[in-house]
């Protein structure tokens, strides 16, 4: 093969499968990529589909935790700096920094009534981490 | 002591920027002995701060901040490159250590291309030790020395931990020499033979210390962060999965260059990104740009010096490249049915593969360039990275038996005809009988190919078994690698797919039951440790006559006021019984334990698999794989 027609060959298949791959990669982002809400960005935006994996950060309302499911699942309710709250149920043991009133990230996804279930909780990673995505609460908020 | 430390730092930056003069100006033996000179100067440098750690001096503010008196020898050693200061001069160290090493190890029998070498490798230790010495200094004193120190963050104390950072230095460091090889041979303008028999050793070196590095940390995640899970598509992890990807297509494509002459320009390119992505990944890491959970030691400014030396460095190569890659040879001619073609298809794909990962994990920085918040997990890299890596594994078996030049494809429909019967097999038995998903069976299955290409290249190599143990080291470090491939895609599938969790709360005495097996809280204890205390429980977990007894415990760490998860591992023989403990809740005035119970079928599979590739990587760098004749490579089919 004359390598003109070979770099045409190797160009090509290159080219067909970046395209495969970006293609992939626009639907896989366009389903995936998780929005970050905030109960002030949810009660502005509204509730995402039902079912579509988010993010939901805040601080945990002190006196808000409780168990159900034998103690299995936790619920609490996540705020921040507006007068909105979102109620995150979780089955599972809660990360070590786990406290009322501290930081924390949960990705789930929501149920049409606008309970939210988690997969997965973070919080912070150690005594000088807060994720970044939190703005810190205000006094009084 | 520590001054002296500082004192032989300095010394080695002065050294190193004279290596770099002197080799680029072609001087071969002195930039040697220069090289082994700085490397053993910031040996010495190093050892000051070992014993700083050692000794508990809290004088000295990196101690004062990342050690403590009561913590176990190995973890105050460790605590040296534990945080950003000590594992920047750990860094430096890697540099220097591959500079002298190249200085003797070199066999091109090019001295002025050796001398360049060893140059760029001069110029990269300077800007590493002048970020160590003006960015990040281990060497600063504290006054007053402080009577305690602060702890080194209690989920770096942990053994996989401790050789982890190392391992994974060794890796990435070490694309800076194969980065180095590539500059020397483009400002030659020889990438030939000769070069990439050389590239090609230092590839080797560099990729089979990082496998094992990545390995050593996704075990660490498995069972220090008490998720159950081994790879979290992470921020951190696929800083490191990026050069590693770039890294194994190097090592595909600098065989073409060694063995037709052919990808010279493709492979000098890799050379130089495999460094620049180990690079990108430190900045990804250090920077603090993007949320991890392995982060540490996040420091936005220091980001920006990283950014800086990823562009300098990326300019100068990049440019070098634009410079001279067009002059380069193209090799012997092949047609696309070839092992030529099959190497090229193996790299579009490892490139474009590691596109998608940097893709979903830059997309985060760049929508919230655009005022959006989000994050990209999981189901992204599932969908993209996985089916493009899924492609090039079906295709391995049959096109690793392509000669150069022009395949005789005559046996491809037969090959092409037994892997389908495989799968098709595989998806009956896994719908039916094994009752296992359409999906997971493909997957298993997929494993099994890659097991059984292996088995047959080397049957196809030797011919006779008799022959089997004369053959080349290097043909067994492939055979080997792609068997390992085999057996961590047949592990992390089972483990993905077959993986049983759940959570259960429980009073002491209560038992309840997890994928078949009854598990009973018998007790809750306090024990001590050497810097921390713990609440201990014990569960004993029962399946016909077979019974385990776990002791997950949850930690804390009172200097640093840290509580950590130490989970508990029963290996049942085909996988393991894994245990979390959570914190005590109160249900209805009863005090309850919480635990997630996992069982993660096949998991050692996985990570013999990745061992694996990263033995045979070593084994494919011993000299004695450099034994055969050019007359004999030449006759290999």
């Amino acid at each position: 093969m004359r390598a003109r027609t070979r770099r045409l060959y190797t160009f090509g298949i290159a080219a067909l499968l970046v395209l495969a791959a970006a293609v992939l990669a626009y639907f896989a982002l366009r389903e995936n990529a998780n929005l970050f809400y905030t109960p002030e960005v949810l009660a502005e935006k509204g509730l995402p589909r039902a079912g579509k994996e988010v993010k939901v950060g805040g601080w945990v309302e002190p006196g808000t935790l409780t168990y159900t499911d034998g103690g299995a699942t936790m619920q609490f309710t996540v705020i921040d700096n507006s007068p909105n709250t979102i109620t995150v149920r979780f089955t599972g043991v809660a990360p070590d920094l786990f406290r009322e009133g501290q930081g924390v990230v949960a990705t789930g996804s929501f149920d049409a009534a606008g309970q939210f279930t988690a997969s997965q909780l973070l919080a912070k990673h150690d005594e000088n981490y807060q994720p970044r995505e939190l703005k810190p609460l205000e006094a009084g908020g | 002591m520590i001054e002296a430390g500082h004192v032989a730092a300095f010394l080695a930056l002065a050294l190193s920027l004279a290596q770099g003069v002197f080799g680029l100006r072609g001087e071969r033996q002195l930039a040697g002995l220069i090289a082994v000179a700085a490397f053993g100067l910031m040996a010495l440098s190093f050892l000051t701060l070992i014993n700083a750690f050692v000794t508990s001096d809290f004088s000295v503010a990196l101690v004062a901040n990342n050690s403590h008196t009561l913590k176990p020898m190995v973890y105050k050693i460790a605590g040296t490159w534990g945080n950003h200061e000590g594992s920047m001069a750990l860094w430096c160290l890697v540099t220097l250590g591959f500079g002298a090493a190249a200085a003797g190890g070199m066999r091109t029998g090019r001295d002025v291309f050796e001398a360049r070498a060893l140059g760029v490798q001069g110029l990269l230790a300077t800007g590493a030790l002048a970020y160590l010495l003006f960015a990040s200094s281990p060497y600063l004193r504290l006054d007053p020395a402080p009577f305690q120190g602060a702890e080194l963050n209690p989920l770096l104390q942990d053994p996989a931990l401790a050789i982890h950072p190392p391992m994974l230095y060794l890796g990435y460091v070490g694309y800076s020499f194969v980065f180095a090889l590539a500059a020397a041979g483009l400002m030659e303008g020889r990438i030939d033979r000769v070069w990439a028999k050389e590239a090609r050793i230092w590839s080797l070196a560099a990729f089979a210390p990082l496998t094992i590095g990545i390995a050593l940390g996704s075990y660490w995640a498995y069972y220090e962060l008490g998720w159950g899970g081994w790879w979290f598509w992470d921020p951190v992890e696929n800083a490191s999965l990026m050069p590693w990807l770039i890294g194994a297509a190097l090592l595909h494509s600098v065989v073409v260059t060694e063995k037709r002459e052919g990808f010279a320009a493709w492979t000098a390119l890799l050379a130089v990104l495999a460094f620049l992505f180990s690079i990108l990944g430190a900045f990804l890491v250090r920077s603090g740009v993007l949320t991890s959970v392995h982060a540490f030691a996040v420091d936005p400014e220091r980001g920006t010096l990283l950014l800086i030396g990823l562009l300098a460095y990326g300019s100068f190569a990049l440019g070098l490249f634009a410079w001279r890659a067009p002059k380069l040879e193209g090799g012997k001619a092949w047609t696309l049915v070839s092992r030529e073609g099959a190497l090229m298809a193996n790299n579009v794909v490892l490139i474009v593969a590691a596109l998608t990962v940097l893709l979903g994990t830059l997309f985060p920085l760049i929508a919230e360039a655009f005022g959006r918040t989000i994050s990209v997990g999981e189901p992204y890299f599932n969908l993209t990275f996985v089916p493009i890596l899924v492609l090039i594994l079906i295709l391995l078996p049959i096109v690793q038996a392509w000669a150069w030049g022009k395949a005789d494809v005559k046996g491809w429909l037969r090959w092409a005809a037994g892997g389908a019967g495989l799968v098709l097999l595989f998806v009956l038995l896994g719908v039916g009988p094994l009752d296992i998903s359409p999906g997971a069976a493909f997957g298993i299955a997929l494993g099994l190919w890659l097991l059984f290409g292996a088995a047959w290249e080397l049957k196809r190599r030797a011919i006779t078994f008799g022959r089997i143990f004369k053959m080349p080291r290097r043909v067994w470090a492939m055979t080997l690698a792609h068997a390992g491939l085999g057996l961590f895609v047949i592990g992390a599938v089972v483990e993905t797919t077959g993986r049983y969790e759940a959570t259960l709360a429980l009073p002491v005495g209560g038992s309840d039951t997890v994928a078949g097996w009854v598990i009973t809280l018998d007790d809750i204890s306090s024990i001590e440790g050497p810097n921390w205390y713990a609440d201990r429980a014990v569960l004993t977990a029962r399946r016909g006559a077979q019974t385990a007894v776990l002791e997950p415990m949850k930690r804390f760490y009172p200097a640093a006021a840290m509580p950590t998860t130490e989970t508990a591992i029963y290996k049942t023989g085909t996988g393991d019984l894994y245990a979390a403990l959570g914190e005590q809740r109160d249900v209805d005035g009863e005090a309850r334990w919480v635990f997630r119970v996992y069982f993660n079928p096949l998991v050692d599979i996985l990570y013999l698999g990745v061992v694996v590739i990263g033995l045979a990587g070593l084994l494919g760098m011993w000299p004695g794989g450099r034994r055969v004749k050019p007359a004999e490579a030449a006759a290999l089919p």
